[in-house]
């Protein structure tokens, strides 16, 4: 046992931290958030360049033999900045489906360019009705030919205005929300017959509404098995949790660091306000909490690639649980610490904060993640 | 003790709700229950419809034009209001300055600004806090220099609510540098349209403009424009701060909200039913439920003591604390039943009034900007850090 | 970065368990696994048992007699202990006053001292607090005024643990009532069989003796007692405190917890069904599993920063912040579970051992008992006000 970062990740940690200062100041953060893409072309192309977009698969794939640690730290660094790249849909959710469940012919077209930086992935798994079930999927894929027709409509779409593909999970068997009967396709974003509705998130990202109508793609657009796609879903979106969890760890760490010196600094009746007990003390809470998010993001990324799917499930799970309370909790008390500087769109505090909520609302919020967690604890 | 309505009261409910039905235009009623962000016309036409009635200022006495109104019929009508959907009334005028005026104010001045006030022709900002001003705001800065028959005014004003729709701002100003600050500051009132007032936007967290920052630079401000005494405004502001803070409770608006919630989750669709089939939900809608119901007793509580002619004490101050929490926590759990459709950003279906239509559900586009924006009520009207050593000084003697 | 353990590590595990099964007597572990109350001589076996194996004092370096154990293995260790049901190790010679010695007394000392702290021959009890001197301990005036070759002590200690079962005591006591209070304190370790000494019994909220107040009456100690130099005891006290911070978080124990109140939770029926089958209180439990995950992982990398050389700092404060409450909530959740079967009181089973019958389930008369008296665990070792203190000041720099 040992929990600390071998010489190459405490390198690659300082690279990300270097990346954020020089690339992420509060102020470039907003422009890059203003501009229409949402995020930076020149930006991703330095991604590349330091290996970042393939640190996490393996060699034989294309990668550079790394795995969830990689993820964390960069992710980590990442939350600091509030980087807006999209690093999650395409890395971590496509990327990661394709190395997990792609043809050797799929991670040549796809995840090679990917890593290269060529390429940018979405996943459209959400539907109006799925709240946060991933098996609620109604979007129906129909035998044509050797091919599938798809139609319906998927919603929330993470980097579906970027992406050059968007991997679909539809339904080709079963009934609602029946887990099996699911199978992923991998759609050209252009394709005829897709609709798109984009638009900003609450926390700058871009997303969109699709409607697939009569989508046409061929039989090797199928990311794995026919009707066998729910667990490679399930096991991506709990990987992307677990690097959520690390970036909302870099939020915490810096919207604690921005409030601590805002209490040092600002003063009323004389005094600079962190001398006043109760803010003392509400900041060691929020010190603490950002210890016990550190800590369950640690553990969730050394259990992430265990044999086991139930110690998978429960690590992501578990690591959720911790980020959505710790995540609240710093963010409303960083707010409140600010005063009326913290409800105004001119520091950072709010901007860690909305998107420490938007994660908490990501893939399952805290309550979600207490039942599916203490439903697997009671099964096993 | 009588919890059960006497049928007088009974009437003068029914006569509210039918005044509201009849007055309350259903484009800004649609505004409350879907918590969006109203424009200055939906304020104004509403309060004016109320003045017409004499219910605007319904908190004052019958000598100053109120209409005299027993506890009772307080209750029914913020309660009648709120589950009607009226936007909350507007407290600078009539819950704020119009007070101050009529216990401190000259006749000349009760004759010239009361009017105003009860028919919502006039709009009215609060210029209390200042950037070295916020919790401790005796230490605020803004000069006022006597002239002749004038004050030089001088300083800046931040936070000021609606400032920006504000015909008039009643001011603390500082009128001697030198004493302690209990002795050294005076309310004035100040007419907007006055040269060197500027007025510039502060955003919030969602992307609204409520509050903005106040600049005066040698404002000119008739003596008589001046409340009490000079150097006696601190009595006036406290009485006024103390006002404030039994409104902010918000206890029938916290009930519209639960209610609105309900109705959100019973929409929201979860597993193929919905969201209000899960009991981990509703047990936390029946949490905050319990809590606004413990606020209401406590508030009618204070308010019972005040029919008996007491003077509400500094224990309001945990309506306020309580109050504040209620309405954030109302917010987080609507946001929550929301779920992942409350990612999405519409600033123009909030702000602008645009038809667009809503990506997702119509309540949705509301909900995280409703959840972040509400963060303030435990902040203005005196944080609630601030209430809390209130009451532990006051109440607790600690 | 590893979680797995090495084939080292995993002989070291199996070592471990093999000897606890061993050497643990069978009625100590059944006390521990159904949570009954130990007496002096259910530790005292155990704890000679691991002395002889050189295990009692697992965290001291071997050039002091300890077992020189790494980081893991202490976790692994201290994890096997409360899976197997072995009873804690009492601090107060192995993790509190042995430390002092080695680290600050004379080879003299050493020598008298050590082996029977390692053996466990020899039973200890602290002597910080006093009436006057609780979260101020600096405060402490139990008076120690040195005469020829020895110190005679006045004043009295309190809310010392198990006096009434100690050989002896180590005191903070003034020897300079004139300087700072933090300057005048020494560190003397005095026989409890001293002529002058009197134990006096506190009965806690359970009706259970676990504390006593401790009175000295002109008590002669040979000035040899003193560890360190005079007047520098304060250097000391603080040592201990922060070694006393580190344990105190009792992980593994709360983990032995939660299992535990699972089987409650099974045992206990509600509706025809389990009470783990309850949703809301099956996700009570998992929460509280994951607050125990978080709370041992932050252990874990400090106990790895540790082995890379680095010192535990003030943080390890929030350890035992988070350590108590965890703690706290056990005992709350299990007598939740248990309902009203947790109301009937029985002392005589709880305390003398007596064979009356339970009143309902055998594990229901200790859960309300053990919740009262687990409230002790943010009040000592610094209560946790005193510990968010320490926090704020050193690691903050508020
Ligand atoms: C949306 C909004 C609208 C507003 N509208 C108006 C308006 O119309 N007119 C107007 O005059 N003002 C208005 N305000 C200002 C409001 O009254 C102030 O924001 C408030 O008094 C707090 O002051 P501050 O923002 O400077 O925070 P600070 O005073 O800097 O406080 C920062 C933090 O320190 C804490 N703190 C401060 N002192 C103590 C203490 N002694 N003990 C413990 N904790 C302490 C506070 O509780 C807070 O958490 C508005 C504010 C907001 C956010
Ligand atoms: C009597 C009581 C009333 C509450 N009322 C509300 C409410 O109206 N609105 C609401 O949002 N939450 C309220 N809460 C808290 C609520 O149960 C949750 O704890 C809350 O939603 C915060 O969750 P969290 O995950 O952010 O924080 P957690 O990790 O649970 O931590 C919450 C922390 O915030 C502080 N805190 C929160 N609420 C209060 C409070 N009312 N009084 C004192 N300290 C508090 C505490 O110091 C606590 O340690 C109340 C709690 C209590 C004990
Ligand atoms: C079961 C038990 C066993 C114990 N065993 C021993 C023992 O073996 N030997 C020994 O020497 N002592 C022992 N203690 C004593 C323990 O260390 C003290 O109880 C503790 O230091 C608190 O002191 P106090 O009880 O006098 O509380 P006080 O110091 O009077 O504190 C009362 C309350 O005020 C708060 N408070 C105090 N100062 C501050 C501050 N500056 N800021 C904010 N809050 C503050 C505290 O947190 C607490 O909530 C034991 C106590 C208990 C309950």
């Amino acid at each position: 046992m040992d929990l600390s970062l071998s010489d190459e990740q405490k390198q690659l940690k300082d690279a990300a931290e270097r990346f954020v200062r020089d690339k992420y100041t509060f102020e470039n953060r907003r422009k890059i958030a203003a501009t229409e893409r949402g995020w930076l072309p020149e930006n991703w192309a330095q991604f590349a360049e330091l290996g970042w977009l393939g640190m996490s698969f393996s060699e034989e794939d294309g990668g550079y033999g790394g795995g969830p640690i990689e993820t964390m730290i960069v992710m980590e660094e990442f939350g600091k900045g509030l980087v807006l790249e999209p690093f999650l849909p395409t890395v971590v959710l496509g990327g990661g489906m394709i190395a997990s469940a792609g043809s050797k012919a799929q991670k040549e077209a796809l995840l090679a360019p990917m890593i290269e930086g060529k390429k940018q992935f979405a996943l459209a798994w959400l539907e109006r009705q799925s709240r946060y079930n991933l098996a609620d999927v109604s979007l129906k894929a129909t035998k044509e030919g050797a091919g599938w027709s798809l139609s319906g409509h998927k919603g929330v779409v993470y980097n579906a205005p970027s992406a050059d593909h968007i991997i679909v999970l539809a339904r080709t068997a079963g009934s609602a929300r029946e887990p099996k009967g699911l199978t992923l396709f991998i759609v050209d974003a252009k394709a005829k017959g897709i609709s798109r509705r984009d638009y900003p998130t609450q926390d700058a990202l871009r997303a969109s509404e699709l409607t697939f109508d009569k989508v046409s793609v061929g039989a090797d657009a199928v990311l794995g098995k026919v009707d066998e796609a729910f667990p490679v879903v399930e096991g991506a979106v709990d990987r992307a949790i677990v690097a959520l969890c690390a970036e909302a760890t870099g939020c915490m760490d810096a919207i604690n660091a921005a409030t601590l010196e805002y209490i040092k600094t600002r003063k009323q009746f004389g005094v600079p306000i962190g001398k006043f007990q109760v803010l003392q003390h509400r900041m060691v809470d929020c010190f603490t909490n950002a210890q016990e998010a550190r800590s369950m993001t640690l553990m969730a990324s050394l259990k992430i690639d265990d044999k086991d799917p139930t110690v998978r499930a429960k690590a992501a799970s578990g690591a959720k649980v911790q980020i959505g309370k710790s995540g609240k909790f710093c963010g409303q008390s960083a707010v409140q610490m600010h005063g009326g500087m913290g409800v105004t769109d001119e520091l950072s505090v709010s901007h860690y904060f909305k998107r420490l909520t938007m994660i908490d609302l990501m893939f399952g919020n805290q309550q979600h993640h207490l039942t599916r967690y203490s439903n697997l604890a009671m099964a096993a | 003790m009588d919890l059960a309505l006497k049928p007088e009261h009974k009437a003068f409910a029914d006569e509210v709700r039918a005044f509201a039905r009849d007055n309350l235009s259903p484009a800004t009623r649609e505004k409350t229950f879907s918590g969006k962000h109203y424009s200055r016309d939906d304020h104004m036409v509403w309060q004016q419809a109320l003045g017409k009635k004499g219910w605007l200022a319904y908190t004052w006495p019958k000598k100053y034009g109120g209409p005299g109104w027993d506890v009772t019929q307080r209750f029914l009508f913020e309660n009648v209001l709120a589950e009607e959907g009226a936007p909350r009334i507007l407290p600078f005028g009539p819950k704020m300055v119009g007070p101050v005026i009529y216990t401190f104010g000259t006749d000349e001045q009760k004759e010239r600004f009361l009017p105003g006030i009860r028919s919502s022709e006039v709009s009215w900002c609060q210029g209390y806090s200042e950037p070295g001003a916020g919790s401790d705001l005796a230490n605020l800065r803004t000069r006022a220099v006597r002239e002749g028959d004038h004050y030089i005014v001088n300083g800046q004003k931040t936070w000021t609510s609606f400032a920006h729709w504000g015909d008039w701002i009643f001011c603390l100003v500082r009128t001697n540098p030198d004493a302690k600050p209990q002795e050294s500051i005076s309310f004035l009132l100040i007419d907007m349209k006055t040269p060197g007032v500027t007025v510039r936007p502060i955003i919030m967290t969602d992307g609204a403009h409520h509050v903005n920052d106040v600049f005066l630079d040698n404002v000119k401000v008739p003596v008589e424009n001046l409340i009490g005494k000079e150097n006696e405004g601190w009595t006036c502001a406290k009485f006024l701060l103390a006002n404030e803070r039994l409104g902010i409770a918000e206890v029938p608006a916290s009930k519209r909200g639960v209610s609105v919630l309900r109705q959100i989750a019973r929409s929201e669709p979860q597993d193929g039913r919905t969201l209000a089939d899960d009991p981990a939900f509703t047990a936390q809608i029946a949490d905050i439920d319990l809590q606004v119901q413990a606020l209401e007793m406590s508030e009618l509580r204070v308010l019972s003591t005040m029919a008996q002619g007491g003077a509400p004490g500094p224990e309001v101050s945990t309506l306020k604390v309580r109050g504040s929490e209620i309405q954030q926590r109302i917010a987080e759990l609507t946001m929550e039943a929301v779920g992942e459709y409350a990612q999405p950003y519409q600033p123009g279906m909030l702000f602008q009034d645009t038809n667009e239509t809503p990506i997702g559900p119509d309540h949705a586009p509301p909900a995280a900007p409703r959840y972040f924006n509400m963060r303030k009520t435990s902040i203005y009207g005196g944080s609630t850090e601030i209430q809390k050593n209130i009451v532990s000084k006051m109440v607790l003697g600690l | 970065m590893d979680l797995a353990f090495t084939p080292e590590e995993q002989k070291f595990a199996d070592d471990v368990r093999a000897f606890v099964r061993a050497n643990l007597p069978a009625d100590v572990r059944d006390k521990v696994k159904n949570g009954k109350h130990l007496i002096r001589d259910d530790y005292m076996r155990w704890q000679q048992a691991l002395g002889k194996k050189g295990w009692l004092v697992y965290t001291w370096p071997k050039k002091h007699g300890g077992p020189g154990f790494t980081p893991a293995q202490r976790y692994i260790f201290e994890n096997i202990c409360a899976e197997e049901y072995a009873p804690g190790i009492i601090p107060f010679g192995t993790k509190m006053v042995g430390p002092v010695i080695y680290t600050f007394g004379s080879e003299e000392q050493k020598a008298k001292y050590l082996p029977a702290i390692r053996e466990s021959t020899v039973w200890w009890c602290q002597g910080y607090s006093e009436p006057g001197s609780g979260s101020d301990l600096a405060s402490l005036r139990t008076k120690a005024e040195k005469n020829g070759d020895h110190y005679i002590v006045n004043g009295s200690k309190t809310w010392n643990t198990m006096g009434h079962w100690a050989d002896w005591i180590f005191c903070l006591v003034r020897t300079d009532p004139k300087s700072k209070p933090q300057e005048g304190i020494s560190f003397l370790l005095i026989d409890m069989k001293t002529p002058g000494i009197t134990v006096k019994p506190i009965i806690m909220a359970d009706g259970g003796h676990e504390v006593n107040e401790v009175f000295f009456d002109n008590v002669k100690v040979p000035v040899e007692n003193l560890v360190g130099k005079e007047n520098e005891g304060w250097t000391c006290a603080k040592f201990l405190l922060a070694n006393e911070r580190l344990g105190i978080a009792a992980v593994p124990q709360s983990k032995r917890g939660v299992e535990a109140l699972k089987d409650i939770a099974r045992a206990e029926r509600e509706d025809g069904k389990p009470l783990i089958e309850n949703q809301s209180f099956a996700e009570k439990i998992a929460d509280l599993e994951i607050q125990v995950t978080a709370l041992e992982f932050t252990e874990l990398r400090v106990l790895s920063q540790m082995a890379h050389g680095g010192q535990p700092g003030p943080e390890v404060s929030g350890l035992k912040i988070r350590g108590s409450e965890i703690q706290q909530r056990i005992t709350e959740l299990t007598m939740e579970a248990v309902g009203e079967y947790a109301a009937p009181y029985l002392p005589g089973l709880l305390w003398q051992g007596t064979n009356e019958e339970p009143v309902g389930p055998s594990y229901a008369h200790l859960a309300a008992p053990r919740y009262f008296n687990t409230r002790k665990t943010t009040i000592y070792g610094g209560s946790n006000e005193i510990q968010k203190g320490i926090i704020s000041k050193m690691v903050l720099g508020l």
